[in-house]
């Protein structure tokens, strides 16, 4: 048998964990994806160490552009401290050394899944989205080769079919989140799994913003103030949830809110899905009406250090 | 609860240490060495190697010990840290006529230059659990025999110095080999890219097609013509001297699958080939990648494509199972706020849906003493 | 409409040929169609006239010949020189294809309405509302009961799928409409409704249309005109009561005498 020798190799990384010449690879993409608004830029996306369909298409897109002076947000369901969003940026803190920070507003990068962060992004931000399933038009086709033929002829009827059975069968537009969106009056666009409250902060955002589907393997982004238009008819108007009570926390309207258990009678908040937001108002002196219920006591803290649970098995 | 979801970075420490607990087991027997894993789990270290496409027993053997046995988590390991190499160049293509031949049985010729030779394998063995095995007992030496210089020249050469088989198509010099984990696949797919997917594809998802296709889904009528087994140089071309160099010996199993075809209008009948090749001695596999990749040469065969095994755009795209783990895998990550847009749907929706049904009820009462008003006219019945 | 250009053939085929492998499909079609015509192709099966069919709707490449279609700003166009995007285009506004079998033409699993309006939503229309009307429109013209705009065709009876079919090709209001065996597979009565609304619109709207079908009977009640197939060629052509009631060819004498006249 071939003699079994493991040698050291420990902190040999790159920074920001990608080698340079993939690093380049990724930004042609990036670029070519910028000049091609909603393009889906097929890239050869590498094996990260983390698994597939947990971000690491918004990972290799943050490694590609992050720089030394970058100061990096990381969010999962709005959140800094969900699960994936603490082992993300401590992948990034890791192999990169850049500052991180939960405040939206220091941050010039911020990656995110499923939310983007209620404050109004700036010029000097980028936004990178973790893209699931990056085709719009994949539940309506299955095959690669019939939507890249359907982009490419600007066809898009069948999705239009798909919003006319919604509304013959529900009355309305039953699509919640991924919510198909037209970008630059061109290209049909999957703005990942944002849930559509979130889809009008995407037409004419300052910011930059990218999009990465590592398993799937495409780039495609949304250059600073580029028209968005979420697809729907003239009678059926495009329409965003509307959340009947503000936050419990920091009263907070016209946010989206994350709905908490509180007990198993029946008891219910509604609290803010952006934790930073939140915060923020609250350090402000803004309260909400659950803020002093002893059930609620958990959110309000300062959420970093709100894992009373030890995690089991 | 709530919290339990916003598992902070403490939680997470805690359970990767109680893991690591889990995996080293018992403290009181020893620990596994990567020597026993590589040395006695050998098919698993192979089957690792080539879905993880890096030859590296070591390597592998740490990754199933990490892994705690899950050979798709070891592959994955695998993976993530062969990205990280730097690459130098493409090896020479090995030459598995030249192989140094362990195991070579084909199923199409009673006998044939070189002979069958039987090797290791689990092949004819009663499969009864062996006890003496579990005590660790005595081993009887292998009989050996005198090396004899006698070439094995592989069964498809053998066949198409008749014309019988199709020729193995030499692509053109210049012709550039796909490299599927530089480049972003895209369909329709070459047999190069093919093979490669097939090479790393997920063992068990292999077996499946190729298993449906025996049953109907798209027959191909297979023989094994060959599956060979043993060790074959891996060489380099070495700009600077002009030659290539040898860098190695790895272990490939190769299978070439021998399959019925009824010819065309261009083509006289004769047989078709499905290849398999593979890392260490991982037979299964190999035959079943050799009976996909026939399969999938449907279009280029003039068959017509009706199964899932012929499809090269489901095949390619669900055989990896790395990027399939990791997408099954990921609904345990939160969804709530999608979930959130949902519930909210469901209950306006549910809410609009009690209402219909009250003013249904409420118009139905009315509408007593009017007389039944039957069923609307259905066509269906026509 | 197109009167004052009717001087003109609204789609010509010159020496159409096709071959699969050595093999004939078709070989030297040639003909002319003019606007609000129907031109029927007759043949047993094996003749050609389906590969011919999918020749000239583009959905088959022919190994020689040209087919050229005057687009609506009256130009000829060879359609083989069309780029995809326009060969598309025109094929889901300007034409229509009416497939024998009807799940190969509707979208099975969703509604009937959404199939009939699909058309409409690729071209750009935007108002759910009036895509429904449209819909119903259609439905109520093909004889479909309103209230099944939501069913898909799944719950539908063959007859009913034929239907949806042609109102959901019908609604761009296309000039050119080719049919496959629209009629087969169906029952005799349900044949004859079908027949029969068919004739109706085709004379309402003007249709020119391509008919391939086995059954003379068919022929005779829609087409004016018709072209007879046999090994990939054609023996006969003519006016459809002439080539019916005074069949020149032998082939076509026999197939004219191996049916009941109508």
């Amino acid at each position: 048998m071939t003699a079994v020798a493991i040698t050291e190799t420990e902190g040999e990384y790159n920074f920001a964990y990608l080698d340079e010449q993939t690093k380049r690879m990724i930004r042609r993409a990036i670029l070519k994806g910028i000049a091609i608004p909603g393009y889906q830029v097929p890239f050869a996306a590498r094996e990260m160490p983390m698994p597939y369909g947990w971000g690491t298409g918004g990972v290799q897109v943050t490694a590609a552009v992050l720089g030394r002076e970058d100061t990096l947000k990381v969010i999962d369901q709005g959140s800094d401290d969900t699960t994936n969003a603490v082992a993300i940026r401590g992948f990034f803190e890791k192999t990169a050394q850049v500052k991180t920070t939960s405040a939206t507003k220091d941050a010039t990068i911020i990656q995110t899944r499923h939310r983007i962060p209620e404050k109004e992004l700036t010029e000097d931000q980028i936004l990178v989205f973790q893209v699931p399933i990056p085709e719009p038009l994949r539940f309506l086709e299955p095959r690669e080769t019939e939507t890249r033929k359907m982009h490419a002829l600007e066809e898009y009827g069948l999705m239009h079919v798909k919003l006319y059975e919604d509304i013959a069968h529900h009355g309305r537009i039953a699509t919640t989140y991924a919510y198909p969106v037209k970008v630059a009056d061109r290209y049909v666009m999957d703005p990942s799994p944002t849930p559509k409250f979130d889809n009008p902060k995407i037409d004419n955002m300052k910011a930059l913003q990218l999009y990465g589907a590592g398993r799937e393997k495409r780039i495609y982004a949304i250059p600073p103030y580029t028209k968005v238009k979420s697809l729907d008819f003239d009678d059926h108007p495009f329409e965003v949830q509307k959340f009947d009570k503000p936050c419990g926390l920091c009263g907070a309207r016209h946010v989206y809110l994350d709905e908490v258990v509180l007990d198993d009678q029946g008891g219910r908040m509604f609290v803010c899905s952006d934790s930073d937001y939140c915060e923020e108002r609250r350090a402000e002196g803004h309260v909400g009406d659950m803020a002093a219920n002893p059930a609620a006591s958990h959110l309000a803290g300062k959420s970093s250090g709100a894992a009373k649970t030890e995690a089991g098995e | 609860m709530y919290v339990a979801v916003k598992g902070g970075e403490k939680a997470i420490r805690n359970a990767h240490r109680l893991m690591a607990t889990k995996r080293r087991g018992d403290r009181s027997v020893p620990g596994l060495t990567l020597e026993q894993i590589a040395g006695q789990l050998a098919i698993a270290v192979a089957r690792v190697m080539g879905e993880g496409s890096l030859y590296d027993e070591g390597l592998a053997a740490l990754a199933i010990k990490q892994a705690r046995g899950d050979l798709i988590e070891a592959v994955f390991l695998l993976r993530a840290y062969r990205t990280t190499l730097p690459r130098f160049g493409y090896s020479e293509p090995v030459d598995t006529g030249a192989m140094l031949v362990e195991r070579r049985i084909s199923a199409t010729f009673k006998d044939l230059p070189g002979g069958q030779l039987l090797g290791p394998t689990f092949d004819y063995t009663h499969r009864l659990l062996d006890f003496k095995l579990a005590a660790d007992g005595e081993l009887d030496a292998p009989l050996t025999a005198e090396v004899t210089e006698t070439a094995m020249p592989r069964v498809t050469d053998l066949l198409s110095g008749e014309g019988l088989i199709e020729e193995d198509v030499q692509p053109e010099e210049t012709a550039a080999v796909g490299d599927l984990t530089r480049e972003p696949l895209s369909f329709p797919a070459g047999r190069d890219l093919r093979l490669q997917n097939l090479a790393r594809g997920d063992e068990g998802f292999l077996l499946a097609l190729a298993y449906s296709t025996q049953r109907g889904y798209g027959r191909t009528h297979p023989f094994a013509g060959e599956i060979r087994y043993g060790a074959v140089e891996v060489e380099f071309f070495a700009e600077e001297l002009g030659f290539a160099v040898p860098l190695g010996r790895i272990n490939v199993t190769e299978c070439q699958m021998v399959n019925q075809f009824k010819g065309s209008a261009k083509v006289p009948p004769q047989f078709t080939r499905g290849y398999g090749l593979v890392f260490g001695q991982v037979e299964r596999k190999a035959m079943s990648m050799a009976m996909v990749d026939r399969s999938l040469r449907c279009e280029e065969l003039g068959e017509e494509r009706t199964a899932p095994a012929q499809d090269e755009e489901f095949v390619m795209s669900h055989s990896d199972n790395v990027q399939a783990t990791g997408f099954v895998e990921h609904l345990k990550l939160p969804h709530y706020v999608d979930f959130q847009a949902e519930l909210d749907l469901v209950r306006r929706m549910r809410g609009e849906w009690f209402d219909r049904q009250a003013a249904d009820q409420a118009a139905a009462s009315e509408a007593i003493g009017s007389g039944p008003t039957g069923t609307s006219e259905k066509e269906a019945a026509e | 409409m197109t009167d004052f250009l009717s001087e003109e053939p609204l789609l010509r085929a010159s020496g159409v040929t096709r071959f699969y492998g050595d093999r004939i499909g078709c070989r030297d079609v040639s003909f002319e169609l003019w606007p609000g015509e129907v031109l029927a192709i007759v043949g047993e099966s094996g003749s050609g006239k389906t590969t011919l069919l999918n020749c000239l709707a583009t959905r088959l490449a022919p190994t020689a010949g040209a087919i050229e279609y005057r687009m609506r700003d009256g130009a000829m166009r060879d359609l083989f020189q069309l780029t995809e995007a326009e060969r598309r285009f025109l094929m889901r506004t300007d034409w229509g294809f009416v497939h024998q079998n009807a799940a190969d033409g509707l979208r099975m699993t969703v509604s009937a309405g959404a199939n009939v309006g699909e058309r409409l939503m690729a071209v750009g229309n935007r108002h759910y509302g009036n895509i429904r009307g449209t819909a119903l429109d259609w439905l109520e013209r093909v004889e479909i009961d309103g209230t099944r705009i939501d069913d898909d065709p799944r719950a539908f009876s063959g007859g009913m799928r034929q239907r949806l079919q042609i109102a959901r090709n019908l609604v761009t209001g296309p000039r050119l409409v080719f049919m496959d065996e629209p009629t087969g597979g169906l029952d005799v009565s349900v044949q004859a409704r079908l027949l029969d609304l068919l004739r109706g619109l085709v004379a309402d709207l003007g249709l020119s249309v391509v008919i391939v079908t086995h059954d003379l009977a068919v022929a005779r009640l829609l087409s004016h005109r018709m072209i007879v197939m046999r090994n990939g060629e054609v023996i006969e052509t003519g006016l459809t009561d002439q080539v019916l009631d005074d069949p020149q060819a032998p082939y076509t004498q026999l197939l004219v005498s191996s049916i009941l006249q109508v």
